[in-house]
């Protein structure tokens, strides 16, 4: 009968097509918000990921990454002197303004590196090499600040010089870096040159990076670190999903993507929801016929189940489908932010399930009250 | 008159002082009054008379879609009282046979589809089913519109199509619901013209719910009804004379 079942189903065009279309917009609403939300997330914790170090050291009040409240110079040689520690480096990271050549400004993210060791450098120079780094005025851009330049008319490329807060700053090498959350082009540059750039002010330090020696976990040097008056050492993970954190808790943004996900849930079960009772109602003459001629209500359920779960399952797909070929072309362009774990496609399929399972439950209630004898009526 | 007494046939269905009732505010409305019927094999049976006698209730009673208050219903021998509703729909599915008022033939399938529906209830391949609806509808004259839908065929068309599904499983009793409501006279006997050639046999008890006058002269047997009781049972020649 479960073939009888999806023959009325299919070739109940019109309700076939609004049940696909409903649970298809449901889907691809819920996943594509869900991609962007996470996406969003994702670039708040750029810098982070930009800069991969193991351990981020930072005021005892920071609470996630973006939030710079500076040290003194002297913490460095206090975290080197935690055992344990292999190394610890300094790290600049601020938002300053720089002037194109035109008279036009940016805001750019700027990372002083330490200039013995650039830890912290980019992952991936597209152009040029990072040890030009240290050769005067140097600094290195990242592909964001290619385009945005770019959009103003100005080409970047190795050579060209721009100011930074009224300094001069030549470009000796092109790189690909995380984007962040607001967008700003990350420009690299050595510890020292970024402390120039940079406003005067009495502390510079914007963290310590480390590295704990061979056998020494990070969770145990991060809290030795931590017990340092006046310190607070993360793990990268830790200050990953710290800073996401802070944005979830801090910030209306899951409140609005939230909303449109409840949206996709609420059109989901509207449409999907009503156009199955309908299909059901409409042929609730013929599901009594069959209840007449021997149908067992059990056979019914799974008949209806199997009716819900079929729409479900190809509005699902090609939902997240759609999402995933509209991720496909937005990462090409990085914007908007676009991230889908594996999470979300199975956040969405739960959330369907409960769909289909509330359809065929409505539809199935009218059909278990159903008497066969209304077909002699 | 007892309707074994003319027949060679067995008794296939006993009914004996069966009442139902429909609860209705204060005044519950009796739709049968201690009702005893019979009905053979190898005949056909009317039950008639006029709207709202109690007719489709004793039709829906026989073939255990409908309760009884009170009363004992047999069906071959197997006690319909006794039996679970999971047992009744298992019986229905091997045993009985329906054309209803409507047809109630499913829109979206075709008709040969339509047709083999009893055959895949009880278990049978897909495509055998068809095979073996398809043959029938060939009888029955629709070979060329097996793949046609309900709505393309016309109302006696659509008549035929409720015939096959209703025999194709070789049911020992066919229950038929005003077959002639929906159809225009000359098609109406058509249809009981075809009812009876094809459905009846020694095997088969057909019981026809009508207040159709004019294909009273199809039925063997005749039990008339008024006002939730059987007022006259007899032999269909009789019903005519008097």
């Amino acid at each position: 009968m479960l073939r009888i079942a999806l023959l009325m189903l299919f070739r109940d065009t019109s309700k076939y097509v609004m049940l696909v279309v409903g649970l298809t917009f449901c889907s691809l609403l819920m996943t594509q918000q869900s991609s962007i939300f996470c996406g969003l997330m994702l670039w708040t914790s750029a810098t982070v990921r930009n800069i991969g170090a193991q351990i981020w050291v930072f005021d005892s009040k920071v609470e996630q990454a973006n939030e710079v409240i500076p040290l003194r110079e002297i913490e460095v040689t206090r975290v080197r002197s935690v055992p344990g520690v292999e190394w610890a480096v300094p790290l600049y990271v601020g938002i300053e303004q720089a002037r194109l050549g035109d008279g036009s400004f940016e805001n750019v993210q700027l990372v002083g590196l330490d200039t013995a060791t650039f830890v912290g450098r980019p992952m991936k120079i597209t152009k040029g090499r990072i040890e030009d780094l240290r050769l005067p005025d140097a600094v290195i851009i990242d592909q964001v600040g290619i385009d945005k330049f770019r959009k103003k008319g100005i080409t970047i490329d190795i050579g060209t010089v721009f100011e930074i807060n009224d300094k001069t700053a030549r470009v000796v090498a092109l790189c690909h870096a995380n984007r962040s959350f607001l967008g700003q082009p990350y420009v690299y540059t050595t510890y020292d040159r970024a402390l120039q750039y940079a406003k005067p002010q009495r502390k510079q330090l914007s963290c310590v990076l480390v590295e704990p020696k061979k056998g020494v976990s990070t969770k145990e040097l991060a809290n030795r670190i931590s017990s340092l008056h006046g310190l607070r050492a993360f793990e990268r993970d830790e200050l990953f999903w710290a800073t996401i954190w802070w944005y979830i808790k801090n910030t209306g943004i899951p409140i609005s993507f939230g909303t449109v996900v409840l949206l996709g849930v609420i059109v989901g079960i509207a449409i999907a929801g009503q156009t199955f009772y309908l299909f059901i109602y409409d042929n609730l003459r013929y599901l009594a016929a069959l209840k007449a001629m021997g149908v067992r209500m059990s056979t019914l359920a799974a008949m209806v189940f199997l009716q819900a779960f079929s729409v479900g399952i190809i509005g699902y797909g090609l939902g997240v489908g759609l999402t995933s070929f509209f991720g496909y072309k937005v990462l090409k362009a990085e914007q908007p932010p676009f991230f889908m774990p594996w999470q979300v496609p199975v956040f969405v399929a739960v959330v369907v399930v409960m769909i289909c399972c509330f359809s065929a439950v409505i539809g199935l209630i009218r059909v278990a009250k159903l008497e066969p004898a209304v077909v002699f009526k | 008159m007892s309707p074994d007494s003319s027949s060679e046939g067995s008794l296939a269905v006993k009914v004996e002082k069966v009442t139902k009732i429909f609860p209705n505010g204060d005044t519950p409305t009796y739709a049968l009054r201690e009702v005893s019927f019979q009905a053979m094999s190898g005949r056909l049976t009317m039950i008639v008379g006029p709207s709202g006698c109690g007719k489709t209730t004793l039709l829906s009673v026989i073939c255990g879609t409908l309760g009884v208050d009170s009363g004992d219903i047999e069906v071959f021998g197997s006690n319909l009282k006794t039996m679970s509703d999971a047992e009744i729909t298992r019986f229905r599915c091997l045993n009985v046979g329906f054309i209803f008022q409507q047809f109630n033939l499913i829109p979206t399938l075709t008709i040969v589809e339509n047709a083999s529906i009893p055959l895949i209830l009880q278990g049978m391949p897909y495509r055998k089913a068809e095979e073996k609806a398809a043959a029938l509808l060939e009888d029955l004259g629709l070979g060329k519109r097996i793949r046609s839908f309900p709505r393309q065929l016309s109302g006696g068309q659509q008549q035929r199509v409720a015939i096959a599904r209703a025999l194709v499983h070789d049911p020992r009793l066919v229950i038929c619901d005003e077959p002639t409501a929906s159809l225009d006279a000359a098609t109406g006997h058509h249809a009981l013209e075809l009812l009876k050639n094809s459905a009846c046999n020694a095997e088969r008890c057909v019981i026809v719910v009508t207040h159709d006058s004019r294909i009273f002269s199809f039925a063997d047997w005749i039990a008339e009804m008024e006002d939730g009781r059987v007022v006259k049972s007899c032999l269909a020649t009789d019903y005519h004379h008097g």
